[in-house]
């Protein structure tokens, strides 16, 4: 083993885990001192193109209470054919089909290298894959023209064997009926009036589900298609035209009134159209808003336009009348539409707010996306959409469906609870701790969708009681277990099992303090801290934290949309911190601590510090905050270039520096899901503001004066710079200490 | 009638009966004319005329009736009601002067208000004559009891008059026929009964008596015989009489008894054996022949009499010859009983009788308009002519009368005969010979000839039958029931109730003759610049001048003579009530209403009762201010509006403005008539149509939907040159509803489905509601594809509330007024509000709670209905139910909105789908307005309180409309709440405020005017049955919702006893209380009450169903008066020689008028029936089916085959017309002669008996009569 470093990006390769501490504290008592818990990242998709999947079926712990899967920890006795637990250390006798097994002919969950492996469950009907999109018609022409189009190229994106499915809603909520020929149908429901699955099945003459949906073997074949969810290839035409044919919601708007937008409605058919047809399968609504539900349940404005949608403002005052309601509408729907496996995105365009406030719990809870741009117009939704639908080297979809995570403890070590995007399945069990960190008391959760970058953070609370020291090389092991649905309608099962050492705190300090993994450590804060400020009070977060001590890192986070309020519209803070909440690591720090790169003539690109120092006017700027890309153009190359300099052949040099950081925003947009939203701006722009917003305020114009005369550009803000906040930190830390 | 109406003139009685006379004729020539001034003070006149008050009557009752001719007809029914003569018969010598008194009263009235006088008398004779057969009636009983309430006394009366029939078909006939036409019958029969007496003992009793029992025998023989004496007697008596030919008699006969009574004797004779023979022919025949025959002379009769005395007199000959048959036996029996029964009353019955209801009818015929007062000269003349013409040949007047009138009093007499050929059958049938030929297949066409006289007698004596009956009945009372009457014939009479029936239609008040003398005597147009003054039947064609008062087709009245006061109305018990159809079709020689615009500040009105300009405000104050006529509030004029007056205080441009000279126009409204005061939206036609499989199958939905391409075309529009703005949408359901969305722009239609059917709405507004010729292949594509796209479906269940819910939010949505077409076929079960269940339960029929399965099964529908008025939502049902499917809740809706109900029972594509398209194509193409209200404000002291049709009242005045069409009606009842002036009359005033079907608010104002009247005479002269008919039934059929429907029933008929009652005690001339005296403007009541008594909805048969009388009930709502006139007394028309231009003359619906070997048609309004009897004559089997097989005849033909001959076309011809006519489309049903169907056909035979317990004629008007003694005891 190198260095920690390096230790820890190879597990993170190939597991897809990042542990806050690499070495663990061996009691629980030094385990609390320690401040920042064990805790990990954890990708259960993470790509693993180099994976071969298992034909077969794990083989599990015999120990009803444990059902760990056999993997390379386990001690095997190969002469008796027998293997034992290495999490309740039970003898289980390996199947019949291991009969051939031995040293040198070991299965692959035995061998090291497959301490992540994936296992292609061969049982139960292949499902397809269900695409329901739901799409408001109440936006401007060249917004639902743009939809239209992206909606209709989805079409040619899918394989031809998913079912799909079409509903829009404006005042009305209408289900498409698909395929039919001549007349097209649909069945229409006031956008007022919420309906149960039971009743939305009798309206649209649906037969009822096979009776149990049992999660087992499933007996009874459900329908694999129905009037409103059809193959993409039986209906493409026939869709491709009734979208093309969709109009604007022809209710007439008044002058001063919103449209009566059914969303609340809308969704609420989605999941019941999903609930009674494709329980307990992959499917995926996609949910196209072009403003708030202004009526009916999960309504979050009335239709008023004189009075605005609610602020946090509002909110703090308790004055947002329909928030509360609406958040229950919603999350009772992301609660029904988790259960059955299902997962709801939210592409939601619009200037104003959306509701997103009220609807986050919708993506949060199901894994869907959650994208906000101002419009359908925007290249911002146009290429996040298509990205939806990337594929990997195998032509697979980089997403999968209806998955559940397992997570698994030595007895040491318990489960706190997780933070990301999931529900808890309520699965107790021995290795569940009574203290909760987000969604706890259960060593199951289910992640309705799942894509390569989905993260989860996993708090463990270590037990060991300090009278009762481990063992000399023991090793605290976990394993995740995700069962899901491949976007090939496989089911499939990965097992991620790994281990850490023990140490002493009293003894091996230096190896623990050796082994703590900052950023992990970090993003895990980050995300503790996001779940807090998402279910208690603003002001009493950023108390907590300043009472948690991590440097630099802390002053951004605290500054960042994550916390801070202020400044952001509630749609905003939730859109963020569901990104936060489900990007990886890398993606996180980037939200939390915006990169920031100069461009000169002075040298190469470098990274620079994130500082208002850093803007000079000579030098072009590429931050990236992971939901911007922005390129700022000093206050004399902005000249240049409006000058025009880059046109003239002999000042190429110049045309290739003004490209230069294009290109690597490029390079980014193409990569980053969902998209950025790029920034060409300049000193002096408007657009500026997001860059000056971000950077350390370390020249104000309180103190710009006293500062190097060349550097940087005086950011106008009352907020303390880095410089007065450590300070601060220091004299806090000292007194504390005292 | 009129006649009998004179009654007033009772009082001048003893006066009269002097002027009976000679001088009283005298007078009444004179006095006619004088008369109708007199009309008001009419016992002057009366005194006068007191003869001529007989003629006046006749007069009057021509004028009244109408048609001079068929008046004379009628009034010689009536005034052989009056039987006048027979009434003074009645009491012999006192009577015969007090029937003179009556006549002349009577008959100063029928100058004045002639029919109604002149019959009053003959009645009050008449209803003697009908106590009389009542008592002898004991025969007939079975009959009666049954349906009437009172069996026993109606048993009696039947039996009477069943008795008399049997006997002699005539006696009874006359009986029962003559109560009925009471008016003039009545008195007739009176007179009869006394007449016969009297004549045979006295005068004729000689020769009279001898024959007349002879007669019965050999009726031919005695009546030649009387015909003999009676020639020369009834010329005596008019002679002496002259003026009224009957009263003449009358009086005549009264001041000479002697003469007279021998004149009447041989003229009642004469003029009974025509009558009472055939009607008659039993006892009323027996008793009443004589009288009958005196009576006859007195109203029609009475000329007939005369003529058949004078000119008759060789009729009597021919008559007796002819008539040999039947008249003869009529006359025979009648005879007999007369001279048996009351000879002496009979006489002074005939005396007086005679007069007076022959004067009464034909006064009025004659002078049909003015006439009475004025018509009585000149009209007195004619009338008396006529009557004069019969009675004298040489009167000038009769001659007159021969020609036009005597020719219906001969009609009359002949026709009561019917058989008597032309005149006789004619006028007492009122059908002309031809009719009676086909009623009276007995002798009808032999008799008429010798008829004439005898008919004419016939006729009177109708009227007089009854009071014969009556008069002869106290006599017979004893014979009758002893059958001595009947004397030999009697003994089977009592079995033969039917018998004598056969005898007596022809005796009692015809419809057909009182519509063909309307007929007639319509020929000048309509004018209506005069108060008071009724207009044509409805079953006239006739042209309107509007002369400042709504034209009829617009607004029919009850009584154009309302009773001044509270009391008189209460006492009359006759209903106040208008029929108004503010959106009737005018015919297109009439000018339909003139706009109007005032300007900005909208139509000026009455600042206090806000009416609105209108003929009847009065200018004032050299015309800066007008008063208002309603409620005389004084109203500044605006500035724009002034105009000088010039000397009669009339605005100069008052006939340049057509809010000051018509009564009949519209205004233009302004945004301040508007709902949320902004200009209304073009109005939408919505099609819902069920898809369910029952719907599927029938082939209904293919059909509407390949009909509805076409008819897209045709809605309605304004001006035939644009496009229609009306906006058309369409939805389908079965227990989901579909919209679709056809906005042009589309490719294909789509289908919005919305399933939520518990808590409708819209589910697209852009595209659902389009315009047509934008739209157009995108909705034929929609059509093209609803049968298949719905051709598999196996869904049975319907909704049906939430259809009309998703209609009217559509019109909400679209903001805009308009109506639904809903295609449903079953009920609806599935669940969804307005659910409903089967409840169809035959044990409730008859019992209390009968009344609750009219009435809708769950509230939600009037929820509903409340709503789509607010709206202006107006729902049109097209039903095809192939099992019950609750009509009565289904209907609540239409019915409330202003919309119709269609109903096409088992519904099969091949056979109903003509019928049913013709319907749709009407109701889409026919104009409508939307959103309407309706306001009727009246002068002070009456005023609208209740209101019956389709429409819905939120208050007590406004009547609101989501939409009415040309089709419908509305029935307002006036009440009293103040006295009225007959100065100012009483003027009521109708504003429909609606929206036209090119989106113009508009204003509607129909105004009326009526007189008003301190005599009941009055009233009872200017009433119209028709209208009351339409009135009693929808009260009746309204009524039903929350009583019993047999005291419904017993409602009607009390109210019926005690209108006839208050005229026989107010109005007609004292005479035996056995006599039946109706008003001749009345005469009809009995007959047409019956019908509504025994409709299907009041006395179901066992084979109708529940939805099949909710549908019916609906269905009367909002019918008019023309309608609802055809649809209870059914046109029936024989089908021999058709001739181009005219219709051939109807026969009464009674399966004796049908001949074996004829073919007839039969219109109800909505059944249409080919008759073919079983041994029809080949050549006309050939012209009209191309065979001349009957059993080749395929009784299941809709439409008759095209042939290519005179008749097939013109009968063709006939059909078409017949169809045009009338709002809904009737399906043309061939029925053979004893084919199974022929059981349908037969239900329409109203005048007989029905399977379902109804009573036929005859028997009612013995119950009623029995009914009006008891009130009057």
């Amino acid at each position: 083993m190198a260095t920690f470093p390096e230790y820890i990006s190879q597990n993170e390769e190939r597991d897809g885990v990042r542990f806050s501490w690499n070495v663990w504290p061996s009691s629980r008592l030094e385990a609390t001192r320690m401040v920042v818990p064990v805790a990990a990242l954890f990708t259960p998709l993470r790509e693993r193109p180099d994976l071969p999947p298992i034909q077969y079926e794990p083989v599990l712990c015999s120990r009803a209470t444990c059902r760990a899967v056999l993997n390379p920890l386990c001690q095997v006795d190969y002469r008796a054919k027998l293997w034992a637990c290495n999490f309740c250390y039970q003898r289980n006798q390996f199947p019949p089909s291991y009969s051939g097994i031995s040293e040198v002919n070991q299965p692959a969950e035995l061998l090291p290298q497959f301490s992540t492996i994936e296992y292609v469950v061969q049982r139960g009907p292949q499902m397809p894959l269900v695409f329901l999109y739901v799409v408001d018609t109440c936006m401007e022409d060249e917004d639902l023209q743009a939809l239209k189009e992206s909606l209709q190229m989805s079409l040619s994106l899918l394989p031809p064997t998913a079912l799909v499915g079409l509903i829009t809603f404006g005042r009305m909520v209408q289900v498409h009926e698909l395929g039919c020929e001549g007349i097209s149908k649909s069945y229409v429901f006031r956008g007022t009036k919420d309906l149960s699955a039971k009743q939305l099945q009798e309206m649209l003459g649906l037969t009822k589900p096979s009776a149990n949906q049992g999660r087992g073997p499933q007996t009874a074949q459900p329908p694999l298609s129905n009037r409103f969810l059809q193959p993409v290839q039986k209906v493409d035409m026939n869709l491709t035209d009734l979208l093309g044919e969709l109009q604007r919601d022809p209710w007439p708007v008044t002058q001063g009134k919103r449209p009566l937008r059914s969303l609340g409605v809308a969704m609420s058919i989605a999941v019941g159209l999903l609930e009674c047809t494709f329980p307990n399968s992959g499917a995926r609504i996609m949910t196209f808003i072009g403003g708030p539900a202004t009526q009916g349940p999960g309504m979050v404005v009335g239709d008023e336009l004189k009075t605005p949608i609610r602020s946090w403002h509002d909110i703090e005052k308790d004055n947002a009348k329909f928030m509360k309601k609406a958040t229950k509408h919603y999350e009772s729907l992301a609660n029904r539409a988790s259960t059955n496996g299902h997962m709801i995105d939210m592409y939601a365009c619009a200037l104003d707010q959306t509701g997103l406030l009220e609807m986050k719990c919708c993506a949060n809870y199901t894994g869907g996306y959650m994208v906000m741009a101002d419009s359908f117009n925007t290249s911002l939704f146009k290429q996040t959409f298509q990205r939806v639908f990337t594929k990997d080297v195998q032509g697979s979809f980089k997403m999968a469906f209806a998955a559940t995570l397992e997570v698994k403890t030595s007895r040491e070590v318990k489960l706190s609870g997780a933070i990301g995007p999931c529900v808890s399945l309520n699965a107790k069990g021995p290795c569940v701790s009574e203290n909760e960190i987000g969604t706890g008391g259960t060593c199951q959760w289910k992640i309705c969708g799942l894509d390569p970058s989905t993260t989860l953070a996993l708090y463990f609370e270590v037990v060991n009681q300090h009278k009762a020291p481990i063992p000399q090389g023991g090793r605290g092991a976990i394993q995740f277990v995700s069962q899901y649905q491949h976007s090939s309608g496989q089911r499939r099962i990965r097992v991620t099992t790994t281990a850490r050492n023990w140490a002493d705190a009293q003894t091996q300090i230096q190896s623990i303090a050796a082994s703590f993994d900052q950023e992990a450590a970090a993003i895990l804060m980050a995300r503790l801290a996001v779940y807090r400020a998402e279910t208690e009070e603003g002001p009493d977060v950023l108390r907590w934290l300043d009472r948690q001590l991590i440097r630099l890192f802390m002053f951004h986070l605290r500054r960042s949309p994550f916390l801070q309020v202020f400044n952001n519209s509630p749609d905003e803070s939730s859109y963020y911190r569901h990104q936060f909440n489900r990007q990886d690591l890398t993606q996180a720090l980037i939200m939390v601590q915006p990169v920031l790169y100069a461009y000169s003539f002075s040298g190469p690109p470098e990274p620079v510090l994130l500082d208002s120092s850093s803007i000079l006017p000579d030098r072009i700027l590429l931050m990236d905050t992971f939901f911007q890309i922005l390129i700022y153009h000093g206050e004399t190359v902005a000249q240049w270039r409006k000058a025009g300099y880059q046109e003239m052949s002999e000042y190429e040099n110049f045309k290739h520096l003004l490209q230069a950081p294009v290109d690597d925003a490029q390079e980014l947009l193409h990569t980053r899901f969902p998209m950025p939203r790029y920034i060409d701006t300049e000193h002096g722009g408007s657009q500026a503001r997001f860059l000056l917003s971000k950077v350390n305020p370390s020249q104000t114009h309180n103190n710009m004066y006293t500062w190097g005369q060349e550097s940087g550009a005086p950011i106008l803000t009352d907020d303390v710079s880095l410089q007065v906040f450590m300070d601060h930190l220091k004299k806090l830390a000292v007194s504390s200490a005292a | 009638m009129n006649v009998n109406q004179h009654t007033p003139m009772a009082s001048p009685y003893g006066q009269p009966q002097p002027g009976y006379g000679h001088p009283g004729y005298a007078p009444l020539d004179g006095g006619y004319p004088v008369p109708y001034a007199p009309y008001n003070g009419p016992a002057s006149a009366y005194q006068p005329g007191a003869l001529p008050q007989d003629y006046s009557p006749f007069t009057s009752f021509p004028s009244k009736a109408v048609a001079a001719t068929p008046v004379s007809d009628l009034s010689s029914p009536l005034d052989l009601g009056p039987a006048r003569g027979p009434p003074t018969s009645g009491p012999p010598p006192v009577s015969v002067p007090q029937p003179f008194n009556q006549y002349s009263p009577s008959q100063g009235d029928v100058q004045n208000g002639p029919p109604p006088m002149t019959q009053a008398p003959p009645r009050p004779a008449a209803s003697q004559p009908y106590n009389q057969g009542a008592v002898n009636p004991s025969g007939p009983h079975s009959s009666y009891p049954q349906h009437y309430g009172p069996p026993p006394s109606m048993q009696q009366v039947t039996n009477q008059m069943t008795g008399m029939q049997i006997n002699s078909g005539p006696p009874t006939a006359a009986g029962p026929g003559y109560v009925p036409p009471h008016s003039s019958q009545p008195p007739i029969s009176t007179a009869y009964s006394a007449a016969p007496p009297p004549a045979y003992s006295q005068a004729s009793p000689p020769a009279s008596s001898a024959p007349p029992q002879p007669p019965p025998p050999s009726g031919p023989a005695t009546s030649q015989q009387y015909y003999g004496s009676p020639q020369s007697p009834s010329q005596q008596p008019f002679n002496s009489s002259l003026p009224p030919t009957s009263q003449q008699q009358f009086t005549s006969p009264a001041p000479p008894p002697p003469s007279s009574q021998q004149t009447f004797p041989p003229s009642s004779q004469q003029t009974f054996p025509p009558s009472s023979q055939q009607t008659f022919p039993p006892s009323s025949q027996q008793t009443f022949l004589p009288p009958s025959q005196q009576n006859f002379p007195p109203s029609s009769q009475q000329t007939f009499p005369q003529s058949s005395f004078s000119g008759p007199m060789p009729p009597p000959s021919q008559a007796p010859a002819p008539p040999g048959s039947q008249p003869q036996q009529s006359f025979s029996p009648a005879q007999p009983p007369f001279s048996s029964a009351p000879p002496p009353v009979s006489q002074p019955a005939f005396i007086s009788g005679p007069p007076p209801s022959a004067q009464g009818s034909f006064p009025p015929r004659a002078p049909p308009p003015s006439s009475q007062s004025g018509s009585f000269p000149s009209a007195g003349p004619p009338p008396t002519s006529t009557p004069s013409s019969q009675y004298q040949g040489p009167m000038p007047p009769q001659q007159q009368h021969p020609p036009s009138q005597p020719s219906p009093y001969h009609a009359g007499p002949s026709p009561p005969s019917v058989q008597m050929p032309p005149t006789s059958m004619a006028q007492s049938n009122h059908l002309p010979p031809g009719p009676q030929g086909p009623p009276c297949p007995p002798g009808p066409m032999q008799q008429p000839p010798t008829q004439p006289g005898m008919q004419g007698g016939y006729p009177p004596q109708q009227n007089g039958a009854f009071g014969q009956v009556r008069g002869p009945q106290p006599g017979y009372a004893g014979p009758y029931p002893g059958q001595p009457n009947y004397g030999a014939p009697a003994p089977a009479p009592a079995p033969a109730p039917p018998a004598q029936k056969r005898l007596d239609p022809d005796s009692i008040p015809s419809p057909i003759q009182v519509i063909e003398d309307d007929r007639a005597k319509s020929t000048e147009p309509f004018t209506t610049g005069v108060r008071g003054q009724a207009p044509p039947l409805v079953t006239t064609n006739f042209q309107v001048k509007d002369q400042g008062n709504a034209s009829p087709r617009f607004i029919r009245c009850t009584a154009y003579n309302m009773p001044c006061t509270a009391d008189m109305a209460k006492q009359s018990q006759v209903p106040l009530a208008a029929v108004i159809k503010p959106l009737a079709t005018l015919p297109p020689d009439e000018t339909p209403p003139y706009l109007v615009d005032h300007g900005e500040g909208g139509p000026i009105r009455c600042n206090r009762c806000k009416a609105y300009m209108c003929p009847y405000m009065q200018f004032i104050e050299g015309g800066r201010r007008f008063q208002c006529g309603f409620c005389s509030c004084v109203t500044e004029v605006p500035p724009h509006y002034f105009q000088h007056l010039d000397h009669t205080g009339k605005r100069v441009d008052c006939y340049d403005r057509p809010e000051l000279s018509l009564g009949s126009y519209e205004f233009l409204a302004t945004v301040d008539y508007c709902k949320n005061n902004k200009l209304p939206q073009p109005p939408a036609f919505i099609f819902l149509i069920d898809v369910s499989y029952n719907a599927v199958k029938s082939g209904m939905v293919g059909i509407v939907c390949q009909e509805l391409k076409s008819l897209l075309d045709y809605l309605p529009r304004e001006n035939p040159e644009m496009d229609s703005v009306v906006r058309v949408g369409f939805v389908t359901y079965n227990k989901v509803l579909h919209f679709y969305n056809v906005k042009s722009s589309l490719a294909q239609p789509q289908m919005l489905v919305v399933s939520d059917v518990s808590d409708m709405f819209v589910p697209l507004l852009d595209g659902f509601l389009v315009n047509v010729n934008e739209s157009r292949l995108v909705i034929e594509s929609l059509l093209d594809q609803i049968p298949e796209m719905f051709a598999d479906t196996r869904e049975t269940e319907t909704v049906f509330g939430p259809v009309i819910q998703a209609g009217l939010e559509a019109l909400k949505a679209a903001d805009c007024a308009g109506k639904l077409f809903v295609f449903h076929t079953s009920l609806p079960i599935a669940e969804a509000p307005g659910k409903l269940k089967n409840r169809e339960d035959k044990k409730l029929i008859g019992t209390d709670k009968e009344k609750s399965l009219f009435q809708p099964q769950v509230g939600f529908y009037n929820t509903l209905a409340k709503d789509c008025v607010a709206q202006g939502c107006c729902v049109d049902l097209f039903l095809f139910p192939n099992q019950y499917v609750d009509v009565a809740t289904l209907s609540v809706v239409p019915v409330s909105t202003g919309g119709s109900v269609y109903k096409y029972t088992y519904f099969q594509a091949q056979s109903d789908q003509e019928r049913f398209l013709n319907d749709l194509r009407r109701d889409i193409q026919k104009l409508v307005g939307f959103d309407a209200v309706m306001r009727v404000r009246t002068s002070t002291g009456i005023r609208a309180t209740d209101f019956f049709g389709s429409f819905f009242m939120s208050n007590t005045t406004d009547v609101e409309l989501a939409g009415l069409d040309c089709d419908k009606a509305i029935t307002v009842e006036f009440k009293h709440d103040d006295k009225l002036s007959e100065e100012t009359g009483a003027l009521m005033q109708c504003a429909i405020l609606y929206t036209s079907c090119s989106g113009h608010r508009r204003l509607r104002i129909h105004n009326m005017a009526v007189n008003c009247c301190s005599q009941l005479a009055d009233l009872y002269r200017n009433c119209e049955t028709d209208t009351i008919i339409n009135f009693f039934s929808k009260y009746a059929f309204r009524g039903v919702l929350n009583n019993p429907t047999k005291a419904v029933r017993d409602t009607l008929i009390n109210q019926c006893a005690q209108i006839l009652a208050c005229y026989r005690k107010n109005c007609a001339s004292p005479s035996s209380a056995g006599q039946l005296i109706l008003p001749e403007c009345m005469k009809l009541l009995p007959v047409y009450l019956n019908c509504v008594l025994k409709s299907d909805l009041l006395l179901p048969g066992a084979d109708v169903s529940l939805d099949d009388r909710a549908y019916l009930r609906q269905l009367i709502s909002c019918m008019d008066v023309s309608e609802s006139h055809v649809f209870f007394y059914p046109r029936l028309l024989p089908l021999l020689k058709l001739e181009s231009g005219s219709l051939p003359v109807a026969v009464r619906d009674s399966e004796e008028r049908l001949s074996k070997g004829g073919v007839y048609l039969l219109e109800t309004g909505l059944h249409l029936f080919l008759w073919v009897g079983a041994s029809a004559q080949q050549e006309l089997l050939l012209n009209i089916f191309g065979t001349t097989s009957f059993s080749q005849i395929d009784p299941s033909m809709t439409s008759l085959p095209v042939l290519d001959n005179p008749f097939s076309q013109r009968l063709r011809e006939i059909v078409d017309s017949f169809r045009a006519q009338r709002p809904r489309y009737m399906k043309l049903m061939v029925v053979k002669q004893e084919d199974r169907a022929e059981l349908i056909f037969r239900h329409f035979l109203v005048e007989d008996k029905c399977a379902s317990g109804g009573a036929s004629y005859v028997d009612f008007l013995c119950h009623m009569h029995k009914e009006i003694r008891q009130l009057l005891s």
